[in-house]
C-alpha cells in the first residue's frame, strides 16, 4: 500500500483561473468543428433553396435546371417528409421545414438540393425557377400593428398596484417611445449539420446545436420516428449566443431527411449570407411608455407596451417577449405598474433567442424612462437611478410579484462610482462640453439586475454521467453544450473538486443525447448552474459508494474517510486515488453514476403574471465615457469601467472573458450593428461586409473589468457561483446613454435626447440636428 | 519573341512543394486547403474576406526579399500562388510538440472562447510578429482589423499579442531562421515562363511579363484581369459567377514597382495598399488614416491601388482621395500607352474609360504643393474595415489675399461614380476663405449630388455629412480646437 504525503491542493479545482479545456486545440486548429470531421466516402451535400419573396403564393416550381445541373443527386421538398413538416419549438405547427403553397419571408427555405459536392448543390439551387404571386408584406413592427397582423403567441401582462391611482398621484407624467433594433448572432461558425444513417430507423447526427434534445425530438418528428432512433452529438460550437437554440433544428432535419432518403452521409452548411438571411435574430422592439414621477424623480407609476418584431412564426417569441417584461424594471421599484407584451407577426425571418433573451430590450426600455425623467428634471440620471432602486420598506416587489431578496446593487454602484471617479469625471465632461464646440463628451453609469432561471420551469433540470474507470481516470459527460463559454472547463473543475483529483484526470466528452437524455437548451446563462450541480451529484453518488466501501473494508467510521488532494484518507492511512479506485473496482463497487439536478424554489403562473420565476439575480454596473463628433455623428468609447457580480466565481479568468465579451457584443448591438430591410422585404445586411460587429479597435480605449470578489450567491448554487453568460450583455447600456448625453449637450441637457438603438453615427447626427432645432425653437 | 509556356503552377505549402496542373480558375485557396489537402485548421467564416477566420500567410518574393503577409484564403485563388510560400496554422506546432509562441500566448491569456476565429487570429498575429516584434496596441489593432471575434471582446487577444514577444524568440522562428533556404526554393520556382492552365473559357493564365500581359489581353479582351481578388473573389464565392478566362497579375514584379521623382509618385497597378503605405505615409500624411481604414490588413496585403481604380466602384476608397490630388491613370493596350486624368476615367456607374484589351498599368499621384491644403475624410458605420457611406476629399489653395484660388473636391458614396463637386468648387473659387463662403459651398453640394438611401446610410445623412465634412475641412484651418475625434491608443 502506497502511503502518500498530503499535498496542499489539487490542480484545476473550483475558483481557479483554469484555461479553456480546448484552448491548445483552438490555437493549433485541431479543435474539431463539424465541418472538420472527416467525411465517409460518398458523403453528399445539401443546400437550401430560399424564397425570393417576402410574402407570396408559390404558383409553380420548375426543378428541371436544378436536377440537370452537374453533380446533382436529387431535390427534397415537403413531399419528401415522412413525418411532420414542422420544427416549431413552441409546438404551434407554424415552422415548416420547407414552405408549401406560400412563403412568408424572404429567405424562407422551400427545398433542398442534394449533390456530390457542396459547391454543386449550391450552384444548382440557384437555378430553380419559381413562379410567385406576391401578397402584401409587412416587415416593420408598427406597420404590422397598423395592418392588424396577428400575434404569433399569447401576450403577457404584468400588473401590480393601481395604475390609475399611481398616475393620478404623480406630479409629472411623461410619455415616450423608442425603437430598439435587433441583432444578428454572427457566430463565427455558421449553422451546420452532418447526418449518418444507421440501421432500421436509426440516425446519428453531428449538429451545431445548443439544444441537442430538442434537435433529437425535431429530427424524430420530421422523420416520423421515435426519439430513441435519433442520436445528436455536439462536441463544440463555434459560437452560438442563442442563435443555435432552435435554429439548428431545420438544418438537422434536412440533413437527416436526405441521409435517410439516399442512404448516405449528408452534410448541410449554408453560406454566411444564407445563414444570416434564413435564420432568426434578436427581436427588434418598439416600446411605448408612460411614466409618472414626483419632483425628485421618484417613480410612481409605469405603463408600457413592448411590441416585438417576431417574424413569421412563434419560435421562442413568447418567452423572449416575456423576459423583456421581466426586465423592464431592471433595478427599480415601480409602485404601480402595468407592462404588456405584443409579440407581432411580420413577414421576416422568425426571431429567436439571443443572449439576454428579450431582457436587454426590456432593460433598455426601462433605462430610457429613467433617462427621460432625469432630463425632464435636469438631474444626473445616476441620481434618478439611485432614488428608484429596489430596497427599503415595501419596495422589494417586482412587477411579477417576486420579492427581490438578494439585492446588492447599492454596494456595486457605490464601489464602481468611487473606483471610476464618476462624480469628478462627470464634472470634467460638463466643463469640456462648455468649451468644445464640435467634439462633445458624455458619461453614464448604469446598473444591471438579471433574473436567472428558465422562465419555463421544466427546463430547469439537468443530467450528467460520470464514470470512474479502473485506472482512476474519469469520464465526464453532461447535457450542457460547449459554445466557447467554458462550460466544459467549469463542470470539469467541479468534478475535480468533488473527487479532489487534478483536473487532467478528467476527460469531458462530447455532449450526446445517447448519454444524458431529456436535456435543456444550454441557454438562459444556466449551463454551469444546472450541469455543474448534476455533475456534482453524480460524483457524490460515486463518492458515497466509495466511502461506504472504504469504511467497511478498512473498518473505520464513514466520517473517517475523506477525499484529499489526489488521495483517499481512510483513518490514518492515505492511498493514492488511482490505487484506491483499483481496489474498489476489484471489490465490485459501481464506479459510474447518472447525476441529476432541478432548481429549487421556482414557480411561475404565466396567466396570472405571478410567481418566482427566478432562483436568484445577478448584478453588475458599468460606467462609460464617450466622445462624439457633432459634425458627423461618429463616436469613440474612451473609457469603460465594469464591476460585475458572478457570485463566488467557478473560474475568474473565464468569467472575466464572458464579461468582456458580453460587453463588446452588447455595445455592438447598441451602436454599429444595424439590420436593414429594403422595400421588398429583403434583409440587405446579411454578411460582415454590410453588418458591422465590433472590431478590436472598437473596444473601449480604457477597459477596466472587475468582478465583485466579495459576492457570494445567497442561494445554494454550484459552489455559490452565479450565472455569467447573459447578465453582462446589458452593461453597455451605459455606452448608449453616454452617447445620448454628448448629444444632449447641444441643447444644454434640457431635452431628452431619445436616440433609438442602434445609435449608428447616422442616428447620432440626426438626433443632434433634431436637438439643435428643438433648442432653437424652444 | 516566343513566350515559353508552363502548364502547371508550383508553390510551397507549409513544408512541401505543390505542383498542380489541373486546377480550376476559380479554385479558392481555402477550399483547396480544406477539401483537397484536408488541412482543416483554416476555417471559413464568411467567404468574403471580412472575418479573417481563413487567414493564412503567403510569402512572396520581390527583388530577392521574401515577405510573409496575412491574406484571406477564402477569396484568394490558388492560381495566383505560383512561386509563393503558403503557411497555414496546421504547420505552426507539430502534434504533441510545443506550441508556437503566438499560440502559447493565446492560450496563456485565455484569448480563445469558441475557438473558431482563433486560427485566423493566430496567423494574423504571427504575420505581425515577423514584421514588428514589439508592436504597440494601435499596431496590434491595425493588424487585427480583418479578424472578427464574437466571443472575447478582443481584450484577451490584445493581451496575447503583447505577450508574444515576451515568451517567444523571433530569431528561432522557422520562417525567420530558414529564410535563406526558403528564398532559394522560391527562386528556383521562377522560370520566367507564362503559365497557362485549363481549356477555353475555363482557363487561367499567369503572364510571363507585362509585355506578355499586354499581348494576352489584346488578343483576349474578354478575359478577366485579377490582381488582389479582394473584389473579384466575391464574384465567385458570393455570386457564383463564371469569371474565366482569368489573367492573374499578382506575380508580376514589374507591376509592383514604385518610382518617385520630384513631382510625384508612380505606383505600378499591382502595388498593394500595404506595399504603397511607406511612401504614401511619407509624402501624403493626410492619407494615412484612409489607408489604414481600407479593408482589414489581409485585404490591404492583397488589394491593389490599380484594382481599386480599374474596378470602378462608386464607393472605392482611393478614387475620391486621388481625384482630389489630380492623379492620373496610365492605360495600356498592346504596346500603346495613354494617360488619362483619374476623374475622367470614371464615366458612369459600371463604365470606365477603358477600351477592350486595355488595362490599368500604373497610377501617378502628384505631390501636394506647399501652399495647398489637402484632407480626406471617410465616414462609415464602424470605424475600421467598413465601406464608405461617404468619403470626401478636399484640395484647396488660398492665395495671399485670403481668396481661394484652386479647389478640387471629390466625394465617394454620393453618386454612381467617384465624382467632383463642381458647384461647390465654383462657390469657393475666387471667394474669401471664410465661414460665409463655406456655408455657400455647403449649400452648393446639394446641387452637386443626389445620393441614394441604402443600408450604409440614408440620402439625408449622406448629404448632411458631406456638407459637414466641408465645414470640418474649413474648421481644421481655423484655430486649435479639435474638430475630429482624437483616436486614442488603447491601454
Amino acid at each position: 500500500m502506497n502511503v502518500m504525503q498530503p499535498i496542499d491542493r489539487i490542480r484545476g479545482g473550483v475558483h481557479e483561473n483554469e484555461r479553456h479545456e480546448s484552448g491548445h486545440k483552438h490555437v493549433t486548429g485541431t479543435a474539431e468543428y463539424i465541418d472538420d470531421i472527416p467525411e465517409p466516402s460518398g458523403t453528399l451535400h445539401a443546400y437550401l433553396g430560399l424564397s425570393q419573396r417576402a410574402h407570396a403564393q408559390i404558383l409553380s416550381i420548375d426543378f428541371d435546371a436544378v436536377t440537370s445541373a452537374p453533380g446533382v443527386i436529387g431535390v427534397l421538398t415537403a413531399a419528401d417528409i415522412p413525418g411532420e413538416n414542422d420544427v416549431s419549438p413552441a409546438h404551434k405547427h407554424d415552422d415548416p421545414v420547407f414552405a408549401t403553397g406560400k412563403v412568408e419571408f424572404h429567405g424562407q427555405p422551400i427545398f433542398a438540393v442534394i449533390a456530390e459536392t457542396r459547391d454543386a448543390a449550391r450552384r444548382a439551387a440557384a437555378r430553380v425557377k419559381i413562379e410567385y404571386r406576391d401578397l402584401p408584406h409587412v416587415t416593420d413592427v408598427l406597420e404590422a400593428a397598423a395592418a392588424n397582423y396577428p400575434l404569433v403567441i399569447d401576450p403577457l401582462k404584468l400588473e401590480r398596484g393601481d395604475i390609475a391611482a399611481g398616475f393620478a398621484k404623480a406630479k409629472n407624467i411623461l410619455e415616450g417611445e423608442m425603437r430598439i433594433g435587433g441583432q444578428d448572432h454572427f457566430y463565427l461558425e455558421g449553422h451546420i449539420s452532418f447526418a449518418i444513417p444507421g440501421e432500421d430507423d436509426e440516425i446519428t447526427l453531428y449538429s451545431s446545436t445548443q439544444h441537442p434534445s430538442e434537435t433529437q425530438h425535431m429530427v424524430g418528428q420530421v422523420l416520423g420516428v421515435a426519439s430513441n432512433a435519433v442520436t445528436i452529438n455536439v462536441r463544440r460550437m463555434g459560437g452560438a449566443f442563442g442563435g443555435k437554440e432552435t435554429q439548428a433544428n431545420l438544418f438537422a432535419a434536412v440533413a437527416a431527411l436526405a441521409a435517410k432518403k439516399y442512404h448516405c452521409a449528408v452534410k448541410i452548411r449554408p453560406d454566411r449570407d444564407d445563414d444570416m438571411t434564413a435564420t432568426g435574430k434578436r427581436h427588434d422592439f418598439h416600446v411605448g411608455y408612460k411614466v409618472g414621477f414626483d419632483d425628485d424623480g421618484r417613480i410612481e407609476a409605469v405603463d408600457a407596451i413592448f411590441s416585438a418584431r417576431c417574424g413569421f412564426s412563434a419560435d421562442l417569441s413568447g418567452p423572449v417577449t416575456d423576459r423583456a417584461l421581466f426586465h423592464a424594471d431592471n433595478c427599480y421599484f415601480y409602485p404601480h405598474v402595468r407592462l404588456r407584451s405584443r409579440p407581432l407577426k411580420t413577414n421576416t425571418v422568425s426571431n429567436t433567442a439571443f443572449r439576454g433573451f428579450g431582457g436587454p430590450q426590456g432593460m433598455v426600455g426601462g433605462e430610457r424612462m429613467i433617462e427621460d425623467v432625469a432630463y425632464a428634471l435636469g438631474k444626473d440620471p445616476l441620481d434618478i437611478r439611485k432614488l428608484n432602486f429596489y430596497g427599503g420598506e415595501g419596495r422589494n416587489l417586482t412587477p411579477y410579484h417576486q420579492t427581490v431578496e438578494d439585492n446588492i446593487i447599492g454596494r456595486i454602484i457605490e464601489e464602481l462610482e468611487t473606483s471610476c471617479d464618476y462624480a469628478a469625471r462627470r464634472a470634467e465632461v460638463l466643463a469640456f462640453n462648455r468649451k468644445s464646440q464640435i467634439i462633445k463628451r458624455g458619461i453614464a453609469l448604469t446598473p444591471v439586475k438579471f433574473g436567472i432561471s428558465f422562465t419555463k420551469t421544466e427546463y430547469n433540470q439537468a443530467g450528467a454521467l460520470v464514470h470512474v474507470y479502473a485506472d482512476g481516470s474519469i469520464h465526464l459527460n453532461h447535457g450542457g453544450t460547449e459554445m466557447g463559454q467554458g462550460l466544459y472547463t467549469k463542470v470539469a473543475q467541479v468534478v475535480a473538486d468533488e473527487f479532489q483529483v487534478d483536473l487532467n484526470r478528467i476527460k469531458v466528452t462530447a455532449t450526446t443525447t445517447g448519454k444524458v437524455p431529456n436535456t435543456s437548451a444550454t441557454a438562459a446563462s444556466s449551463g454551469s448552474d444546472l450541469n455543474g450541480m448534476a455533475a456534482a451529484n453524480a460524483a457524490q453518488q460515486i463518492k458515497a459508494r466509495l466511502v461506504a466501501f472504504a469504511a467497511e473494508r478498512w473498518g473505520v467510521s464513514e466520517k473517517d474517510v475523506a477525499f484529499e488532494p489526489n488521495t483517499i484518507r481512510i483513518g490514518a492511512e492515505r492511498i493514492a486515488f488511482s490505487d484506491f479506485i483499483r481496489i474498489a473496482y476489484g471489490s465490485r463497487i459501481q464506479l459510474s453514476a447518472a447525476g441529476f439536478y432541478k432548481t429549487p424554489k421556482i414557480h411561475w403562473n404565466r396567466s396570472e403574471g405571478r410567481g418566482r420565476p427566478f432562483f436568484y439575480y445577478a448584478y453588475g454596473a458599468s460606467c462609460s465615457e464617450v466622445s462624439v463628433d457633432t459634425l458627423t455623428g461618429e463616436y469613440q468609447v474612451d473609457r469603460v469601467d465594469v464591476l460585475h457580480d458572478v457570485g463566488k466565481s467557478l473560474n475568474p479568468a473565464l468569467d472575466i472573458g464572458q464579461v468582456e465579451g458580453a460587453f463588446v457584443q452588447g455595445m455592438g448591438w447598441l451602436t454599429t450593428e444595424e439590420l436593414w430591410w429594403d422595400a421588398k422585404g429583403r434583409l440587405r445586411t446579411h454578411a460582415p461586409s454590410t453588418y458591422k460587429i465590433p472590431l478590436a479597435s472598437d473596444r473601449p480605449r480604457i477597459f477596466n473589468v472587475k468582478l465583485a470578489e466579495w459576492s457570494v450567491n445567497r442561494e445554494e448554487t454550484i459552489r455559490r457561483s452565479k450565472a455569467v453568460g447573459e447578465p453582462p450583455f446589458m452593461l453597455p447600456i451605459s455606452v448608449l446613454e453616454a452617447i445620448s448625453m454628448a448629444a444632449a449637450s447641444v441643447a444644454a441637457y434640457r431635452i431628452a435626447p431619445r436616440i433609438d438603438a442602434p445609435a449608428t453615427p447616422e442616428r447620432v447626427l440626426l438626433a443632434i440636428e433634431r436637438l439643435r432645432r428643438a433648442a432653437k425653437n424652444g | 519573341m516566343t513566350v515559353q509556356i508552363r502548364s502547371s503552377i508550383r508553390f510551397l505549402l507549409n513544408h512541401r512543394l505543390v505542383e498542380l496542373s489541373a486546377v480550376s480558375a476559380v479554385q479558392t485557396l481555402l477550399d483547396f486547403l480544406r477539401l483537397d489537402r484536408n488541412l482543416r485548421g483554416t476555417k471559413e467564416g464568411c467567404a468574403e474576406g471580412d472575418c479573417g477566420a481563413c487567414t493564412v500567410l503567403v510569402g512572396r518574393l520581390l527583388d530577392g526579399r521574401l515577405k510573409y503577409e496575412s491574406v484571406n484564403a477564402c477569396i484568394r485563388f490558388v492560381g495566383s500562388l505560383d512561386g509563393c510560400h503558403v503557411v497555414t496554422v496546421d504547420s505552426l506546432a507539430s502534434p504533441g510538440g510545443p506550441l508556437h509562441p503566438v499560440q502559447q500566448a493565446m492560450v496563456d491569456t485565455h484569448a480563445s472562447q469558441c475557438g473558431f476565429c482563433t486560427p485566423g487570429f493566430v496567423m494574423s498575429l504571427y504575420g505581425l510578429w515577423m514584421e514588428n516584434p514589439k508592436p504597440s496596441v494601435t499596431e496590434i489593432e491595425k493588424a487585427l482589423q480583418g479578424n472578427l471575434c464574437r466571443c472575447t471582446g478582443y481584450a484577451a487577444i490584445i493581451r496575447a499579442a503583447e505577450a508574444v514577444s515576451v515568451i517567444g524568440d523571433l530569431d528561432r522562428d522557422p520562417l525567420v531562421a530558414e529564410r535563406a533556404k526558403i528564398i532559394q526554393k522560391l527562386e528556383a520556382l521562377k522560370d520566367g515562363k507564362r503559365v497557362e492552365i485549363g481549356e477555353g473559357s475555363e482557363r487561367f493564365l499567369l503572364p510571363a511579363s507585362v509585355d506578355d500581359l499586354a499581348d494576352i489581353y489584346e488578343a483576349e479582351p474578354n478575359a478577366r484581369i485579377v490582381a488582389g481578388s479582394t473584389d473579384v473573389g466575391l464574384w465567385v464565392t458570393k455570386f457564383m459567377r463564371d469569371i474565366a478566362p482569368v489573367v492573374h497579375l499578382s506575380h508580376l514584379d514589374e507591376l509592383r514597382r514604385i518610382t518617385a521623382d520630384e513631382t510625384g509618385i508612380t505606383f505600378g497597378a499591382g502595388v498593394s495598399y500595404t506595399e504603397s503605405f511607406p511612401l504614401i505615409s511619407k509624402h501624403f500624411p493626410q492619407l494615412i488614416e484612409l489607408w489604414n481604414r481600407i479593408g482589414g490588413q489581409q485585404v490591404r496585403n492583397m488589394g491593389t491601388i490599380g484594382g481599386n481604380i480599374a474596378n470602378g466602384s462608386p464607393i472605392g476608397d482611393t478614387p475620391p482621395a486621388l481625384i482630389a490630388l489630380g492623379a492620373s491613370v496610365v492605360l495600356r493596350k498592346g504596346k500603346v500607352q495613354r494617360t488619362v486624368p483619374l476623374e475622367s476615367f470614371f464615366i458612369e456607374y459600371g463604365k470606365q474609360d477603358r477600351q477592350p484589351g486595355e488595362f490599368v498599368e500604373a497610377v501617378r499621384i502628384p505631390f501636394v504643393s506647399e501652399n495647398a491644403r489637402y484632407a480626406v475624410y471617410k465616414i462609415t458605420k464602424r470605424l475600421d474595415e467598413d465601406i464608405s457611406a461617404v468619403c470626401g476629399a478636399f484640395h484647396l489653395v488660398v492665395d495671399g489675399n485670403g481668396k481661394v484660388s484652386e479647389a478640387v473636391i471629390a466625394y465617394g458614396g454620393m453618386a454612381g461614380t467617384p465624382k467632383r463637386a463642381a458647384n461647390a468648387e465654383a462657390a469657393l473659387i475666387g471667394a474669401g476663405w471664410t465661414e460665409a463662403t463655406i456655408e455657400t459651398a455647403m449649400e452648393a453640394l446639394g446641387k452637386d449630388y443626389t445620393p441614394l438611401t441604402d443600408w450604409r446610410a440614408s440620402a439625408d445623412y449622406r448629404l448632411l455629412v458631406a456638407k459637414n465634412l466641408l465645414r470640418r475641412f474649413y474648421l481644421e484651418t481655423q484655430g486649435d480646437e479639435p474638430v475630429r475625434l482624437d483616436r486614442k491608443q488603447a491601454v
